[in-house]
């Protein structure tokens, strides 16, 4: 537990550094102005989403091969992890597109996605909460989680496909040098509050399991 | 199929946090009838449950007629099956639908339905939905899919529940029939005299723990007229957690 | 296979007076989209692909879960299990079955469609394909889900939560195809639109096949 405790320290140390470099040190950008800044906050955010779907995802496997319990705190964790960045992404997708854009959201296929397995994600969650028998739950969520995670491709590629048809709008895709050091600084901020997150809450998961599990006096 | 038909090892089996099954072991020979008795709670239709393959055991293993119930689940399927309180029947078909039904996934001839139907009295209503029948009648006609899958092992879990009179007969005959062709029957019922007649064995539950298993006649004659739960008053002083065994008073193990 | 799917069959034409109720809620659906657009003819014509779908995704709700209604009224799928009987093949022939009672729902569906939206077609083969496809889409995942909130309380709010997000993509490939064919398609953009659809399908008719085991054993 201290471990993780130690990680989400560091993280918010590294972000806060990254976030003053990137809002105070760094130029503002050509065309969008100081709008762009938050891409310091949502590239790295979008990065350890994407991470957390992929942990979720090999727990979820991991889970139905082995059957041993501690994947599925893991997962939960893991889940939960997902749902807090992808609804970040989200907020950051919704406040970056209204002063460039002038509407909240944009269909960009990224964010549309993000939108949609945080659904997904939400809807595992809401699943698990109505379970009651653990082995169940963990059964049942490893299956939704592998079906969401698979789909993944699928939404980014269908929703592509289906705004490129209607809209030329681009999102801010490479960044130039000037802006690498903040962009680095908080990419790792955000990993190691992650990792951080999901140690904790995996711990408190599997103290939650134990006591669910109680151990029997068989004679 | 081995001698021993059902060996149980240590059968344990939780919901939540409550052990239905707290260490369970017992063995049964091969084409003998067992009766399985203890008050409501006790654990026995878990206990069948497990040995039908329809729940795991969470601790312990079991073998029925020497497959692994985990590991050799679909052997242990093929041979044995179960009457349980739910029915496995669909209400919105009828009688001989369901039969039908079972026949076609067993890959056997739709031909044996009507007899069966006949042998369990429901002949004259065998086109009519499952929806219109009573209680006792859905009892015949689990009991009909029961004997459409011709099993070694039949597990049957108040076999006498909500039948009448004429029923106890058909389930004594069926059951008279099954020992006939050398099946193993596990009997869970509350209708201790009569079952006491036609079974071999008896294994008594509390508490999800073996109190007793021996032969019928023995357990029949010790049991004083208020089950069970007398017994366990005239046994030594002292709270007894459901969790623990109060000890196998037919072989005298620590 | 056919066993189980003889079965699937039978249990439906006994129940076939809830697919016309089913019907009759998909169309009420598409008269009510159109209450939101207002009657301007060339606005419904125009979305008339995407109200086709919605009320079939919405109708898909109810006849999915009705589906396992019947297995779970007296344990009879657990009772199936234990003949044995190979899940996968459960999964298949519920599936299947689904999907032909989607695909009813859905070819039921058009008429309505082309009266209230004036959204008639020539192209007749290739809708009835998309239908075909996008139900399938539908059936595959809307099975697995079925099965696993059938055993819960919260099952009419679980089962939507948990298969919209994840049908997204056949819901977008559906309305995009069925649009070009009804609005006109001088460029074949339908054919991309339908061959994803088809990978959708492949990918979880395989995909929910192979978990529907653990879903439904204990």
């Amino acid at each position: 537990m201290r471990k993780g405790y130690a990680f989400i320290l560091s993280g918010v140390a590294l972000l806060l550094f990254g976030s003053w470099t990137g809002l105070f040190v760094a130029p503002p950008e050509k065309f969008m102005g100081d709008v762009q800044r938050i891409m310091y906050v949502h590239v790295p955010t979008a990065w350890n989403w994407m991470l957390a779907i992929l942990f979720s995802f090999s727990c979820a496997i991991a889970f139905l091969f082995r059957n041993n319990m501690k994947w599925d705190s893991r997962l939960e964790a893991g889940l939960e992890v997902a749902t807090l960045f992808g609804f970040l992404l989200c907020c950051q997708g919704a406040i970056w597109a209204k002063p460039t854009w002038g509407v909240w959201w944009d269909w960009d296929p990224r964010l549309t996605t993000t939108a949609v397995l945080l659904l997904a994600t939400l809807g595992i969650l809401a699943l698990r909460s109505f379970v009651e028998d653990p082995m169940k739950r963990a059964v049942w969520s490893s299956v939704a989680t592998i079906i969401a995670a698979v789909d993944l491709p699928i939404v980014y590629f269908s929703v592509k496909w289906w705004n490129s048809l209607h809209q030329e709008q681009s999102t801010p895709q490479t960044v130039s040098s000037p802006f690498h050091l903040p962009l680095r600084v908080n990419a790792f901020g955000v990993l190691f509050l992650m990792i951080g997150f999901i140690m904790v809450r995996t711990r408190i998961a599997a103290n939650r399991l134990e006591r669910e599990l109680a151990e029997p006096e068989l004679a | 199929m081995s001698e021993v038909a059902i060996d149980a090892q240590q059968l344990a089996r939780r919901y939540g946090r409550r052990w239905a099954l707290a260490g369970v072991t017992f063995r049964l020979p091969a084409g003998t009838a067992t009766m399985l008795v203890g008050s409501n709670g006790a654990g026995k239709t878990t206990l069948l449950r497990v040995l039908a393959t329809a729940i795991h055991p969470d601790r312990g293993s079991v073998t029925v007629g020497g497959f692994d119930v985990v590991r050799h689940r679909e052997d242990v399927r093929k041979l044995t099956a179960l009457l349980a309180h739910q029915n496995y029947l669909y209400e919105s078909l009828t009688a001989r639908e369901n039969l039908e039904v079972v026949a076609d996934h067993l890959r056997i001839s739709r031909e044996r339905v009507m007899p069966l139907l006949q042998k369990v009295g429901l002949a004259a209503r065998a086109n009519d939905a499952m929806s219109t029948f009573s209680a006792g009648m859905r009892k015949r006609l689990s009991f009909a899919r029961v004997l459409l899958q011709q099993p070694g092992v039949v597990l049957l879990d108040e076999p006498y529940g909500a039948l009448d009179p004429p029923g106890f007969d058909l389930v004594d005959g069926v059951v008279a029939e099954l020992k006939a062709s050398g099946a193993t029957i596990v009997m869970a019922t509350h209708q201790w005299e009569r079952s006491a007649a036609m079974c071999d064995r008896a294994i008594v539950l509390e508490g999800g723990a073996v109190i007793f298993e021996g032969s019928a006649a023995e357990w029949n004659a010790g049991v004083p007229p208020a089950g069970p739960a007398a017994s366990r008053a005239a046994a030594p002083r002292g709270e007894t957690p459901p969790s623990q065994p109060a000890g196998r008073r037919r072989s005298g193990e620590p | 296979m056919i066993a189980a799917l003889r079965k699937e069959l039978l249990l439906q034409w006994r129940t076939r007076g809830q697919l016309m109720a089913v019907f009759v809620f998909g169309a009420a659906a598409l008269l009510l989209f159109s209450f939101a657009i207002g009657p301007n003819a060339s606005a419904l014509r125009t979305f008339s692909g995407g109200f086709l779908w919605l009320g079939l995704l919405l109708s898909s709700t109810l006849t999915l879960a009705e589906s396992f209604h019947a297995e779970m009224e007296n344990r009879a799928l657990e009772g199936l299990l234990l003949l044995p009987a190979e899940p996968r093949t459960l999964y298949y022939a519920k599936a299947i079955a689904n999907w032909l009672q989607l695909m009813v729902l859905g070819i039921a569906l058009i008429p309505v469609m082309v009266v209230l939206y004036d959204a008639g077609t020539t192209r007749l083969p290739t809708l009835l394909l998309v239908v075909a496809l996008g139900t399938a889409g539908l059936s595959a995942p809307g099975t697995l889900y079925a099965a696993m909130t059938a055993q819960l309380k919260a099952k009419q709010t679980l089962l939507p939560l948990l298969l919209f997000p994840l049908i997204v993509p056949a819901l977008l490939a559906s309305v995009k195809a069925t649009s070009l064919v009804i609005l006109g398609d001088p460029m074949g953009q339908a054919r991309p639109w339908i061959v994803l659809l088809l990978a959708f399908d492949l990918i979880y008719w395989s995909l929910c096949g192979l978990l529907y085991g653990r879903v439904i054993e204990d």
